[in-house]
């Protein structure tokens, strides 16, 4: 899985706590522990319920993506997940063993050919709720940050 | 999870169904698929029916809960039904907002609004 470097807007790690690494295997039950490790931690910062409820859900959809389509529901793959939590920002890697996609040729499901589709809407939604999100060059590790707004330096 | 093991309860008020879902967040596929069964049953048990979806006790779903709903909204209009959604929490509605799928629903504040739009 990729380690090449991030955009410091996403991840700094001369000012971000360092990154804890969780590997779980890709199968939907597996896929929440990291959900509740990584809330009780940001719970812990006092930010908005708001937050809360964004990060919970772009991290279930990224997850999901994970799962089903990066390692297509072959729980002998794995998802790796890191993370780093402060006052300041939560940030988020969610990558996959899968081959990768490219972020830019998924279809807008708001549109009216796509929009009674069933699938295709956690991407807009992990965009919706973070505030910076890229992908690795693959395209089989998403990288989301959310911004405490409640912070102050 | 209810007790008889039923992820929704259902009520009859005169010709409408109401389903309230057991669960706070209706997150993960397998809670989604089983919710999906039971109201796809219901559906095809009640010619014309009209259905309420009270989000009460719901305060976390996925996009995955969305399309289950949209799959079954053309379920229900299939059979020549209707279906409403009420006592969304804001930031559920906020989902429904971001994603366009408000103009889809039917979207109710309370449940007593929706059974009033059953009776107009």
């Amino acid at each position: 899985m990729s380690d090449e470097r991030t955009s410091p807007d996403i991840y700094d790690p001369a000012t971000d706590p360092p990154l804890t690494d969780l590997v779980v295997c890709s199968d939907l039950v597996a896929a929440k522990q990291p959900e509740e490790v990584i809330i009780s931690q940001i719970e812990q910062f006092g930010y908005s319920e708001d937050a809360v409820f964004g990060i919970k859900l772009a991290l279930e959809e990224a997850m999901t993506n994970a799962v089903r389509h990066g390692n297509r529901h072959d729980a002998s793959k794995r998802i790796r997940v890191r993370y780093a939590v402060s006052p300041r920002r939560v940030i988020i890697f969610v990558a996959d063993e899968g081959a990768g996609f490219c972020p830019e040729e998924v279809p807008d499901p708001t549109a009216p050919e796509n929009i009674e589709r069933p699938n295709g809407r956690g991407i807009m939604l992990i965009n919706a709720y973070m505030t910076r999100v890229s992908y690795n060059a693959a395209g089989n590790e998403v990288r989301m940050m959310k911004a405490n707004e409640r912070w102050a330096p | 999870m209810a007790e008889n093991g039923s992820r929704v309860k259902v009520t009859r008020s005169f010709d409408t169904l109401i389903v309230e879902f057991a669960d706070r967040k209706i997150l993960d596929e397998l809670c989604i698929a089983e919710i999906q069964d039971e109201l796809v049953r219901l559906v095809d048990g009640t010619p014309d029916v009209k259905l309420i979806l009270s989000f009460g006790n719901v305060e976390h779903l996925s996009s995955a809960a969305l399309g289950m709903l949209i799959t079954l909204n053309k379920k229900v209009h299939g059979k020549s039904g209707a279906l409403k959604l009420c006592d969304i929490k804001p930031q559920i509605l906020e989902v429904f907002n971001i994603t366009r799928l408000n103009k889809m629903f039917d979207i109710q504040p309370d449940l007593a609004a929706a059974k009033a739009g059953f009776q107009a």
